[in-house]
């Protein structure tokens, strides 16, 4: 008995209920419609910002990874030339430091195969002049045969001592000497 | 009784004589050759005498005088005796031959030199006298001939005369010092007489020229220049425009001429090392004169030129070998420090100067080219390097920083009498003495 009730409820309720979403949808979809055609437009207009401003923040992106990139590639060829080896008194041997260093310069020459470079060698004031103008070309073929392990061509680098003639610091003491022993990187 | 046969008596008179005039002929009992500097000969050069009156003449008389005192003063075996001290007013004296030796031996001059000089307009007569005092002697005489202007050359020859009276060498009066200056602003290489008087310009290179070296015959000079970029070696004849430049790859430096030969040894590293090489005068190269792991340079040449001195780190330390050339033998000449560079082989073949650095500090060191010694002949006083020897063996020239800014320096054979040769704006280094030159 309550069964039967509550069907006839049910469907008191539901079969009205699917009458009017017809009935409402209908007159939905009628304003959809209108809608698409009078906004069309503006939406395009909407979409076309949209994607404009996409394409400008990605161009905007893009230049500021060139803009990295270059600086980057600006401060490690600035680092080739400004980072210089030391070396020892009377010495022509790599250090653990200048071995870093000189890894550091054959990467950028392998990343940069059209670059050539000159290897410059330098001595302290103590000893003499012919004696270290010998010496500092030691240590320019030094650091150029170490490169040249490490995969750079060898075609690619030059050598050329300035033995005590060009020292960076005029002074005569320990510190002045430990800056003036160095090999000096130029990109050609 | 013993009776000495006629025969002994005239063998020990004879003997006598023959020592008597060996002596007395050669001269070399002025100065001993074993320590020619041991003892200075007091000598006396009192003013000229003026022939005539007049201011030229009078002028002439005291250059020439004094030019002749700094010219025997430098060469370090005399002791040249103040003017204040003279008894005798040389224009008061009636002719040159009237000497009353008397006057100068009671003041301690065992060799006096007078002179009577001329001027009449641009031309210059000089007479010139070494008097042996103690014998009351004449030694020299001389009577010269010229332009005012050569005065210089007329009192230099006659010291030369003096000079090889007395040692048997020319001397050195007619040689000249090359060596490297910054003047300018770059490195140069200048020429100047043996007393540093007239210096001059030689290299107008503009960029950084190095190590100067006199071909045997005074004609050519090599030196290292970066005029190209890089260190070359240049070979140019002093007078005539013409020369060669040596630019192989890498470094071309330490030239050395061979004694009498228009060829010199170098240091070049084309190889990939510094080697030394021998090389005609236009730049080819003859032979391979060294061949080892490590750097060999500053080649210097015995005077036969049969043997070779040179710089190498093959025992793991600057050192002087000595190499045989025809023998190929090498030796090694320094025992004694740590960095031995730079020698100098003595004309006189005996010794070779080099510089020895302790302690931080160069000095110049004289060793026996048997090995003997060595002997130290700088001391405490700055940095002193790159030695050269006058031709005749009796001074070295020398770099020194005892004065602050590098100078060229002259001594003694033995170390003596250190002084100044000259100085010029910036600062001077590695000098190179020449030979006896002609035509001075």
């Amino acid at each position: 008995m309550r069964k039967k009730l509550l069907i006839h409820l049910a469907m008191v309720l539901v079969i009205p209920g699917f009458l009017l979403t017809v009935s409402c949808a209908k007159k939905t979809i009628r304003s959809e419609t209108s809608l698409t055609q009078e906004d069309d437009a503006a939406a395009q207009a909407a979409a076309e910002k949209a994607r404009e401003e996409e394409l400008a923040e990605q161009r905007a992106i893009e230049e500021q990874r060139l803009k990295e990139e270059s600086e980057r590639m600006a401060a490690a060829r600035d680092m080739f030339s400004s980072e210089d080896i030391f070396f020892e008194f009377d010495s022509a041997v790599l250090l653990a430091e200048a071995q870093e260093i000189l890894r550091k310069k054959a990467e950028w020459l392998i990343n940069n195969p059209e670059a050539a470079a000159t290897i410059e060698g330098h001595c302290d004031e103590r000893g003499t002049n012919e004696y270290n103008l010998a010496l500092g070309e030691r240590r320019a073929e030094s650091a150029k045969a170490f490169l040249v392990d490490l995969g750079v061509q060898g075609s690619r680098l030059s050598c050329i001592s300035y033995g005590e003639e060009r020292p960076v610091d005029p002074a005569h003491n320990e510190e002045a000497w430990a800056k003036n022993r160095r090999g000096h990187f130029i990109i050609n | 009784m013993k009776y000495y046969s006629i025969k002994t008596i005239g063998l020990i008179a004879l003997a006598y004589v023959m020592i008597g005039t060996g002596i007395c002929g050669a001269g070399y009992d002025y100065i001993d050759i074993t320590q020619p500097f041991l003892r200075k000969i007091p000598i006396a050069i009192p003013v000229f005498k003026k022939v005539y009156p007049d201011d030229a003449t009078d002028r002439l008389s005291r250059t020439a005088s004094d030019l002749l005192a700094e010219t025997l003063d430098f060469t370090g075996y005399f002791k040249i005796l103040d003017r204040g001290a003279f008894l005798v007013d040389m224009q008061a004296v009636a002719a040159l031959a009237n000497v009353n030796f008397h006057n100068w031996t009671s003041i301690g001059a065992e060799l006096l030199v007078t002179g009577g000089g001329l001027v009449q307009g641009d031309q210059v007569e000089m007479e010139l006298r070494l008097y042996d005092t103690f014998k009351e002697k004449m030694l020299v005489g001389k009577r010269y001939k010229g332009l005012i202007k050569d005065q210089r050359k007329i009192i230099r020859r006659f010291c030369s005369e003096i000079i090889f009276f007395l040692t048997g060498d020319k001397g050195i009066f007619n040689s000249e010092i090359a060596f490297v200056s910054n003047g300018t602003g770059n490195k140069e290489i200048y020429i100047c007489e043996f007393d540093g008087y007239s210096p001059r310009q030689v290299t107008h290179l503009n960029s950084i020229t190095l190590s100067p070296a006199w071909s045997s015959d005074g004609k050519w000079l090599a030196y290292t220049s970066y005029a190209k970029g890089k260190p070359d070696l240049y070979i140019k004849h002093l007078r005539e425009k013409r020369g060669t430049v040596i630019s192989k790859k890498g470094i071309n430096i330490t030239p050395a001429w061979v004694p009498n030969q228009f060829a010199l040894a170098a240091s070049l590293s084309f190889s990939g090392d510094p080697e030394i090489y021998l090389l005609t005068g236009t730049g080819k190269v003859i032979n391979k004169l060294t061949q080892n792991r490590g750097i060999d340079l500053s080649p210097t040449w015995s005077p036969d030129g049969k043997q070779m001195a040179f710089v190498s780190k093959r025992s793991g330390t600057p050192q002087i070998y000595i190499k045989n050339i025809a023998s190929g033998e090498e030796r090694r000449l320094t025992f004694q420090g740590r960095y031995n560079t730079q020698p100098s082989w003595s004309p006189k073949g005996d010794k070779v100067a080099y510089s020895g650095m302790e302690g931080g500090r160069n000095n110049i060191f004289v060793i026996g080219s048997d090995g003997q010694g060595p002997i130290q002949l700088t001391q405490d006083q700055g940095d002193n390097e790159a030695p050269s020897w006058s031709p005749d063996a009796s001074l070295i020239v020398f770099s020194s920083t005892r004065e602050g800014p590098s100078r060229i320096y002259v001594m003694t054979a033995y170390g003596t009498d250190q002084r100044r040769l000259l100085a010029l704006k910036g600062e001077q280094t590695e000098p190179d003495w020449s030979p006896g030159l002609v035509n001075k």
